[in-house]
């Protein structure tokens, strides 16, 4: 709304401007100053704290830099590139990584759309059941995570005594098994809530008019609630793939990334914290840049994700 | 919806179970092994044989949880403050001004929202050691207040666009300067947004722990959750898990209760950005 009433004087200004491209007005020029200003600040941090940093990695990730061995330091082009690009290391924590996102997004997926149902036509105590399924969300992941190894220790944890005194966190696939499951346990309120907020876009009336016409329960999910979701499922669907391609946190705390249970954030931790080599960490985060990246890419070009806040550049 | 069969209400009725029963197990399981004594933590049952509240006393009397405790909420706060100032001032310009540039803001604060933490940590770790930054305060502060802007820029835009630009003209008119329209007439009205803002960036800096564990190597800057890796048993043979419990229960019960409270505010500002894009 104000949008409408703005647009005319806005427009107008917008036109003269751009005729009289040299010479801005006055007020233009204030303001443009003004704007500048006020960005300056978090611009500067931003770039400061990611883009000098990355680029920063970039050169290191062309030296043979090992902390232990700092007089051995020398500039030895992709070497380190083709280490990691043919390493087995990499490939596997890369693998776990994709397995770990795949898997806890669909399924976050699944049940964030059951929770958002349940919130969305629970026809008693919604706000209490809204309320403590934010619970999760608010917890720190590494406390939830010290809940599910203790749950997960034998002798002394609740959830391995269910299991035959199991220790599930000493094998791969039930450590990965138990590392998504925590994922899963954390995320799905953010997914709930984000799809919750989609699913109050759709229309009552439509879901009535599709029900009189005969559409089963199942028919109408799927041919009239999803396609209205679409945009709020792609978005909350790109920010929970980016978000669990960094895990690290339940990683470190449930496995330590042994038994090669660790994704490719603890993969440069281990390589920068436990071996020292700056060389080989910085090209890791490289190439964890490059991954996030292509996801963001195919998610926006692919699926068209609107760009969360694109709808600010159109006003 | 007023006429409920039984099966209806049954079927709610478990719904509504399931879903509390799966967002409260892993806490109360945690709070549970808090108040577990040592001898009876190796006992899995989630009801305590014998409670006691020896694991409390035992790390709110110890520095190597009291300190990083203060860490965690002074870092935590300088972080947000500054996160929060700088946002305004930017979010006000995306949703106010014209200027060239605004789409690259945007786009900029964008990719750093899905900046992967771990890209930075190798870098900044030289950096911060060759700027005397490793280990301090400012070396966290630093980092989260870059991490918490996007977030304070999309959520904040949001809520400046929805003031009415008539009382910002309004006070121009009666001769105020920009600088004074938004001081005096936009940051009172866009006060719930920025509260909004700063529990989220607060929420994002208590719960951080790779860049916690990377650029901090004593109590005198390490925050809480990194602290915890720390803990010792009594002697080397035994896990700390009663106080790694009461820990997390400590950390944890703030912010639930925090999340709790402004829950209206923390979904409206998680879904604003998301949503009407």
């Amino acid at each position: 709304m104000t949008a409408s009433t703005q647009a005319p004087v806005r427009a107008g200004r917008g036109q003269h401007a751009k005729r009289t491209r040299p010479q801005l007005s006055e007020g233009a020029r204030a303001e443009r100053r003004l704007a500048f200003l006020l960005c300056a600040p978090a611009v500067i941090v931003m770039i400061a704290v990611t883009a000098y940093p990355l680029c920063y990695a970039i050169y290191l990730s062309l030296e043979r830099y090992n902390l232990e061995l700092p007089q051995d330091t020398k500039f030895i082009g992709f070497a380190n590139w083709a280490a990691v690009l043919s390493s087995p290391y990499w490939w596997h924590a890369l693998l776990i990584t994709v397995i770990i996102s795949v898997f806890s997004v669909g399924i976050t997926f699944v049940l964030g759309m059951l929770l958002a149902q349940v919130l969305h036509r629970i026809p008693f105590s919604r706000g209490a059941t809204r309320t403590v399924s934010l619970i999760p969300y608010g917890i720190v992941t590494v406390a939830a995570a010290y809940s599910w190894q203790y749950a997960w220790t034998p002798q002394q944890g609740y959830l391995s005594s269910m299991f035959n005194n199991s220790a599930p966190l000493t094998n791969q696939t039930e450590a990965v098994v138990v590392i998504i499951i925590a994922e899963i346990w954390k995320t799905t309120p953010f997914m709930g809530l984000l799809l919750l907020a989609g699913l109050s876009l759709v229309p009552e009336d439509l879901l009535k008019a599709a029900k009189v016409d005969g559409a089963t329960a199942w028919q109408r999910f799927t041919r009239v609630t999803l396609p209205l979701m679409k945009p709020a499922i792609l978005v909350a669907l790109l920010f929970r793939t980016l978000d669990s391609f960094r895990i690290f946190d339940s990683i470190f705390i449930l496995t330590s990334g042994n038994n090669g249970t660790g994704a490719v954030s603890n993969l440069g931790y281990d390589n920068l914290f436990n071996a020292l080599n700056l060389g080989i960490g910085s090209t890791i985060a490289i190439f964890i840049f490059i991954c996030v990246a292509i996801i963001a890419v195919v998610f926006i070009l692919g699926f068209g994700t609107a760009a969360p806040g694109t709808d600010i550049e159109k006003r | 919806m007023a006429v409920m069969t039984t099966r209806q209400r049954t079927g709610w009725v478990t719904a509504n179970f399931v879903v509390l029963a799966l967002a409260l197990i892993p806490v109360l399981w945690l709070l549970s092994l808090s108040f577990k004594t040592p001898a009876a933590v190796l006992d899995p049952s989630l009801w305590p044989a014998q409670w006691t509240w020896g694991n409390y006393s035992g790390i709110l009397t110890s520095s190597q949880f009291l300190r990083p405790l203060v860490n965690s909420i002074g870092i935590g706060l300088i972080s947000t403050i500054i996160a929060v100032v700088f946002a305004s001032m930017a979010a006000y310009a995306v949703a106010r001004l014209r200027f060239p540039g605004k789409s690259v803001l945007i786009g900029m604060a964008l990719l750093i929202a899905m900046f992967p933490l771990i890209a930075l940590v190798t870098p900044m770790f030289t950096i911060e050691r060759a700027l005397g930054l490793f280990n301090t305060w400012f070396g966290l502060i630093i980092p989260y207040v870059a991490f918490g802007l996007p977030l304070g820029i999309y959520t904040l835009s949001a809520f400046f666009r929805e003031i009415p630009w008539e009382l910002e003209k309004a006070a121009k008119m009666d001769g105020a300067t920009p600088f004074q329209a938004f001081m005096r007439v936009i940051a009172p009205l866009a006060a719930p947004g920025m509260v909004t803002t700063a529990i989220l960036v607060f929420l994002t800096c208590w719960n951080d722990f790779l860049l916690a564990i990377s650029f901090t190597s004593t109590v005198s800057s390490r925050t809480a959750p990194a602290a915890m890796e720390y803990f010792s048993g009594g002697n080397v043979f035994t896990v700390p898990t009663g106080p790694i419990a009461a820990a997390a229960v400590v950390i944890t019960i703030p912010i639930v209760i925090f999340v709790l409270f402004f829950q209206r505010r923390i979904v409206a500002g998680l879904t604003s950005g998301a949503v009407k894009g």
